[in-house]
């Protein structure tokens, strides 16, 4: 006597799952981690506070040394803030994945009857919403600071969409790190070898131009230049398809080679 | 067939092992529909693995597991629609209220939000967390918190629930509360198994008892099983005087069923006895006789403690060094 014998379940709440359910799981836990936002808005201190410190420090310390005038440093280094704070904000993914993973929700998560990948697209998906926040937070402060939109409020919404798309593909890489390193706190430390080349080995803060010419190959390659190129020409006025199209193809590299390595990370380390 | 006779979970044989160590090392074991089966053991005995085996958060090296009906390894979503797991680290959100965790659990269990909403009243009110329904669970107690995990465990009415060390860090109070609300979730009829280091939490809670040390069951059975596998009672004395023991002790050796044991120092002596309260007042009435002053006497059924102590040689709560 085997399988046979043994007893069918007393309840039966659920019927078969497919990838509509799937996509339902996840943002059931995307909701999960919106909430928590809601909860502790101490969290996104550091998307927040950080770009506030950066556009005060840059525009009224160097913006005068850089670009001559203070105001249209603040034009051109605005777009460019937007990139960077996307980035940072990507990293959080990690971190805060790693934390449930350790505290054993997860375990109660792959107990459960939901999808495979729910977990992990659920927290990712959540963290548009501290993206949106961060956009916001920099955006006003610098409307306050006279930064001005030169183009359309259409323009305006391509940038915001630019950014989150790629945070969406940035935060894989976090996601994969958090994975791998033992305790939540050690994430950042990880990621920020990786995302300091990036955001500050880029035009956000001083022209191409300015730089020696072995920094200008990186920079001039650099997803984060292009994407800040599409931005400034998305909100001043100026080309931006061909920058928006080379940050994209970037983005969606970076989430090709990142996703999978993610989530077999994610497989092994929760068994 | 009837209920009665219907096994809701049965493992055949697994072995897990991680690097050089054997978690598990040819593990069976069988739960009939409706009853608590307690597995005991020490820290690192393979009580964990087996639960994650059982659950599907693990895939055994090799053997075999089928719970309510469906293999773990095969068919690990009917499995999963069957089971309720409440972990070791209690699994619940710190940031979310104690409803908010219960709703969210139900809402992936596809319920809609009517339902989610309804099921986790219910069991807010069941398990005593109505006025702490709204708080944030970081700010509950531990008790508190692991009767959230065993509701969240608890919401889709699972056939099987699975505990993996339900009060293990808990003050006394919060472990007594635990308890009661596992005795009323046995009571509705759950199947459960249940992990302990707690010889006492297995003999309250458990119809029958597994011991598992070194990733291998060592015995099995129910608790009076158990205990009359190491003999009966024991009576133990303590005595006014030490120079009365070698006549007590005399006294013992006739009224017992084995030599009795004395130890100078503490001036106590005990013997295993076959006749309980019987033995224990013909003793004293000899003793008395003699004029032998008695401080303390008891008669002690053997505890589980004595049974993991006679099987492996080692306490079961004695931290093992690692080899």
């Amino acid at each position: 006597m085997t399988a046979a014998t043994v007893a069918a379940p007393r309840h039966t709440v659920i019927t078969r799952r497919g990838p509509i359910d799937a996509l339902r799981d996840s943002l059931v836990l995307a909701g999960r981690n919106i909430v928590k936002i809601r909860k502790n808005p101490e969290t996104l201190l550091d998307v927040t506070l950080q770009p506030i410190l950066f556009l005060f420090m840059f525009v009224y310390l160097f913006g005068g040394a850089i670009a001559g005038d203070t105001h249209a440093y603040l034009q051109m280094l605005m777009p460019g803030l937007m990139v960077q704070n996307i980035a940072f904000a990507s990293l959080g993914t990690g971190t805060a994945l790693n934390t449930d993973i350790t505290k054993g929700v997860f375990d109660r998560f792959r107990s459960m009857p939901i999808a495979r990948s729910a977990p992990l697209v659920g927290a990712v998906l959540g963290d548009i919403v501290r993206y949106l926040v961060a956009m916001a937070v920099l955006v006003i402060t610098a409307v306050i600071l006279g930064f001005r939109v030169h183009t359309d409020p259409g323009s305006f919404l391509l940038v915001i969409a630019l950014m989150v798309v790629f945070g969406l593909c940035l935060c894989w890489v976090s996601v994969f790190v958090g994975m791998l390193v033992k305790s939540p706190q050690a994430v950042p430390g990880v990621l920020v070898a990786f995302i300091m080349p990036l955001t500050f080995g880029s035009n956000v803060f001083a022209p191409t131009s300015s730089m020696p010419g072995w920094l200008q190959g990186w920079v001039k390659i650099n997803p984060v230049t292009q994407l800040t190129d599409a931005a400034r020409g998305l909100l001043n006025g100026g080309p931006w398809a061909d920058h928006a199209a080379y940050a994209f193809l970037w983005a969606l590299a970076i989430a090709v080679v990142f996703f999978p390595l993610a989530f077999r990370a994610y497989r092994r380390r929760v068994g | 067939m009837t209920a009665s006779n219907q096994v809701a979970v049965r493992a055949e044989a697994l072995i897990k092992t991680f690097g050089n160590t054997r978690a598990l090392d040819g593990v069976d074991l069988e739960i009939p529909t409706g009853t608590v089966l307690g597995m005991l053991g020490p820290n690192g005995a393979g009580k964990t693995t087996t639960v994650r085996i059982l659950t599907t958060l693990l895939r055994p090296d090799s053997g075999r597991a089928w719970v309510a009906g469906h293999d773990v390894t095969a068919e690990p979503d009917k499995v999963r629609r069957a089971i309720g797991l409440s972990g070791q680290y209690a699994a619940v959100d710190e940031n979310l209220t104690g409803y908010e965790n219960l709703y969210m659990v139900g809402r992936l269990y596809g319920m809609n939000r009517a339902r989610a909403g309804a099921r986790a009243k219910e069991l807010l009110t069941r398990f005593r967390l109505n006025e702490a329904a709204e708080r944030p669970a970081k700010t509950y107690s531990g008790g508190m918190r692991r009767r959230l995990d065993l509701a969240g465990a608890l919401v889709a009415e699972p056939a099987v629930v699975v505990l993996d060390e339900p009060t293990t860090g808990l003050d006394p109070r919060g472990r007594m509360e635990t308890w009661e609300v596992i005795g009323e979730l046995v009571a509705d009829g759950a199947t459960v198994l249940l992990t302990t280091q707690y010889l006492e939490e297995a003999d309250q809670l458990a119809d029958t008892i597994l011991v598992i040390d070194h990733g291998k069951v060592i015995a099995s059975g129910t608790a009076d099983k158990l205990k009359s596998q190491i003999g009966g009672e024991r009576l133990e004395l303590v005595l006014a005087e030490a120079a009365d023991l070698p006549a007590t002790a005399k006294v013992l050796a006739e009224v017992g069923s084995a030599e009795p044991v004395v130890d100078e120092h503490t001036r106590r002596a005990h013997v295993p006895v076959d006749t309980g309260s019987k033995a224990l007042i013909e003793a004293l009435r000899r003793l008395d006789a003699q004029d032998i002053a008695v401080l303390d006497v008891s008669l002690h059924r053997p505890t589980l403690d004595d049974v993991f102590l006679s099987l492996t040689g080692h306490s079961a709560e004695e931290e093992k060094d690692p080899s």
